[in-house]
């Protein structure tokens, strides 16, 4: 059966500003199928982002959303969460905007471990701002800043945010938009903060520099150069060499940040 | 004023008149002289049902405060110069998403990390310009523990009735100082909430001016799904980039404070009869300037004294007033220079401007401002 997007897109906001064979629309497609899986309620979801190709989502979508500046999305929500708990307080964000300006944040978040989602759209580049090296550009790699390779050695999303704290961590790439929208619906349902490493592709600043193909060739990299987490531990060493492993990397209940501070106030507000 | 007398700390009575104003959340960084404002409602703040958070900067302190006040929480931050300068990205944001929200800066020496311990006035320009691009600006500057917590409670009535971020300049001498103060009984000041929608959430526009220049605002959860950014925006909320609408929205940010002087403006004008020298002070240098007065007057040197309580907007009315009548206007101010300008530039050469300051970390004394009355004199 066909998904019908009509409920949740905002009417008129469409066409999107993203480039012909950019990824970021099949990351939004998979977002709004895991919020309906959840089945949140449009009027109690805030979806928050920063600045960057990704962080124009949420104007697309008929939710409560906060478009915030270059980094801060985490930031944001969590005044967002912390005023009203009962809130549901999906962050979605670029790599240069998650990772670079808004690395502190991110780690902070993963640390405090409070009740967000975030949705990481990966995809090696700055791609509003013309094609510049961000942290998940992998070293060598031509940028419109690193003209003679990239000097810089990336993140890696899946690594930083368990090394931080967060509790929910997987990734998954536009091409496997289904697994990818169960991760998303996993990690909305996960009491925790929930980090989804989305690798998607820019073929107009990254791939076309790179010599990477065309749209559909670098959507069908990710279908080649992916192996799930599970079967890559029955897999030997030589068989993943190059690989980027997909799937759910953490998955654990921990204490939730607002429900330690919910305990707190029932502790004292007797004493007025 | 009836109430309960305590005797509190400025930090303290800012604490305490945030929560009299209905504060409901606080997110803030450690940074001295202000890390007693945090503190204090880290300890209160759960009692009422509040929230506080300790934040992993500043940048993200001043954002958290946006994020609460979206949905509904009367929000406030504070820090010093350093903390200020990082605030200003997101005060910005504030500004054009119209998001009320409360800042306080208990001013230290600068610039960079400069004083940490020692008083300054040196945040008054970055209280005017520090936030890039045109946009409204609102400061106050109390003057001892007392007004610290009146104009806290002023600071978010503004906000909330405007829509805008405030900023409450206190310095690190009344910052830490104590004083007997009252707090008065619940109902005894006035308290003001931001314009809510009346309009069913079908109908509502986030920016739409057609019932005055503040549009109401929605909580975010309460049924008004809507769009907020802080690029420009249209009445709807959404980007744009036309120039026919553009011009509109940011002529608009401005009049929330030229059409508002009335709720703005507030100052003490002292006058004595023949004066021919005037002193405008603000904050801890306004208490050494009253001094001063009170020394030149035992002298038989009369002077008017404009003590500024709201900074910014700048009461221009004010100022030319005094430089009509006197010869010669005193600035004492603990910067080198910054509010002498607007004083100079609003009065247009009636009167002749001379300042007193003093920028090493300690307080301007009464002695220092008589010294300078008693040479123009």
């Amino acid at each position: 059966m066909t998904f019908n997007y009509d409920e949740y897109i905002r009417p008129g906001k469409l066409p999107h500003i993203w480039c012909p064979g950019c990824a970021h629309g099949i990351v939004m497609k998979s977002i709004i199928r895991a919020i309906d899986r959840v089945g949140l309620e449009k009027d109690k979801t805030v979806i928050v982002s920063g600045i960057g190709c990704a962080s124009r989502m949420p104007g697309y979508v008929d939710f409560n959303t906060l478009h915030t500046t270059h980094g801060r999305s985490l930031a944001f929500a969590t005044g967002v969460k912390m005023a009203d708990p009962e809130l549901n307080v999906i962050a979605v964000a670029g790599d240069g905007d998650a990772l670079a300006i808004g690395g502190n944040h991110f780690i902070h978040t993963c640390r405090r471990n409070i009740d967000i989602t975030m949705i990481v759209f990966n995809n090696n580049i700055y791609g509003m701002t013309g094609g510049q090296f961000s942290p998940t550009t992998p070293h060598g790699r031509l940028a419109s800043t690193t003209p003679y390779g990239n000097p810089d050695y990336a993140f890696d999303v899946v690594e930083l945010s368990i090394g931080a704290g967060a509790s929910y961590v997987s990734r998954s790439t536009a091409y496997h938009a289904i697994p990818l929208e169960r991760q998303i619906a996993d990690g909305i349902a996960h009491k925790g903060f929930s980090v989804i490493d989305a690798l998607c592709t820019c073929p107009t600043t990254y791939g076309r520099r790179n010599k990477l193909g065309n749209a559909t060739e670098m959507l069908m990299w990710f279908k080649d150069n992916t192996v799930g987490v599970k079967a890559a531990e029955k897999m030997p060493p030589e068989k993943l060499e190059g690989k980027i492993l997909t799937g759910v990397f953490k998955k654990e209940e921990k204490p939730e940040y607002c429900d330690e501070y919910a305990k707190i106030i029932e502790r004292v507000s007797a004493k007025g | 004023m009836s109430g309960k007398e305590v005797f509190y700390q400025g930090n303290e009575a800012c604490a305490e008149g945030a929560l009299y104003a209905g504060c409901r959340f606080f997110a803030g960084y450690p940074i001295t002289p202000s890390t007693e404002v945090a503190e204090f409602l880290a300890r209160r703040l759960p009692r009422v049902g509040g929230a506080f958070i300790q934040m992993e900067d500043e940048i993200a302190a001043m954002a958290a405060v946006i994020g609460a006040s979206l949905v509904g929480k009367k929000s406030l931050t504070a820090t010093s110069g350093p903390g200020y300068s990082l605030k200003m990205e997101n005060l910005g944001y504030a500004c054009i998403a119209e998001v009320p929200c409360v800042i306080v800066n208990v001013m230290r020496g600068g610039p960079s990390t400069g004083l940490p311990t020692g008083p300054s006035q040196s945040d008054v320009m970055q209280a005017r310009w520090g936030t890039h691009g045109d946009h409204p600006a609102i400061a106050l500057a109390p003057a001892s523990v007392q007004e610290i917590f009146t104009e806290t409670v002023r600071a978010f009535n503004i906000s909330e009735r405007l829509r805008t971020p405030v900023s409450l300049l206190t310095d690190e001498i009344i910052g830490h100082m104590r004083e007997r103060i009252i707090i008065p009984p619940e109902g005894e000041l006035e308290i003001w909430d931001r314009p809510r929608p009346t309009v069913p959430p079908e109908q509502y526009k986030p920016y739409d001016i057609s019932e005055g220049i503040i549009p109401p605002m929605a909580d975010f959860g309460s049924g008004y799904r809507y769009h907020v950014t802080g690029l420009n925006h249209d009445e709807t909320g959404f980007p744009t980039n036309k120039p026919s609408l553009v011009q509109p929205e940011e002529e608009r940010l401005m009049a929330k404070v030229t059409e508002n002087l009335d709720i703005l403006e507030k100052h003490e004008y002292t006058e004595k009869e023949g004066a021919r020298i005037g002193v405008v002070s603000f904050g801890s240098s306004a208490r050494s300037s009253r001094a001063a007065i009170g020394l030149a007057a035992e002298a038989g040197i009369k002077v008017d004294f404009l003590r500024l309580i709201t900074l910014w907007p700048f009461p221009e009315d004010a100022a030319v007033q005094m430089a009509d009548k006197v010869d010669t206007i005193i600035v004492p101010e603990m910067n080198l220079g910054q509010m002498i300008e607007e004083v100079q530039r609003s009065i247009a050469g009636r009167a002749e401007v001379v300042g007193v300051n003093r920028a090493d970390g300690e307080p301007i004394t009464p002695a220092q401002i008589l010294d300078r009355i008693r040479e123009v004199a």
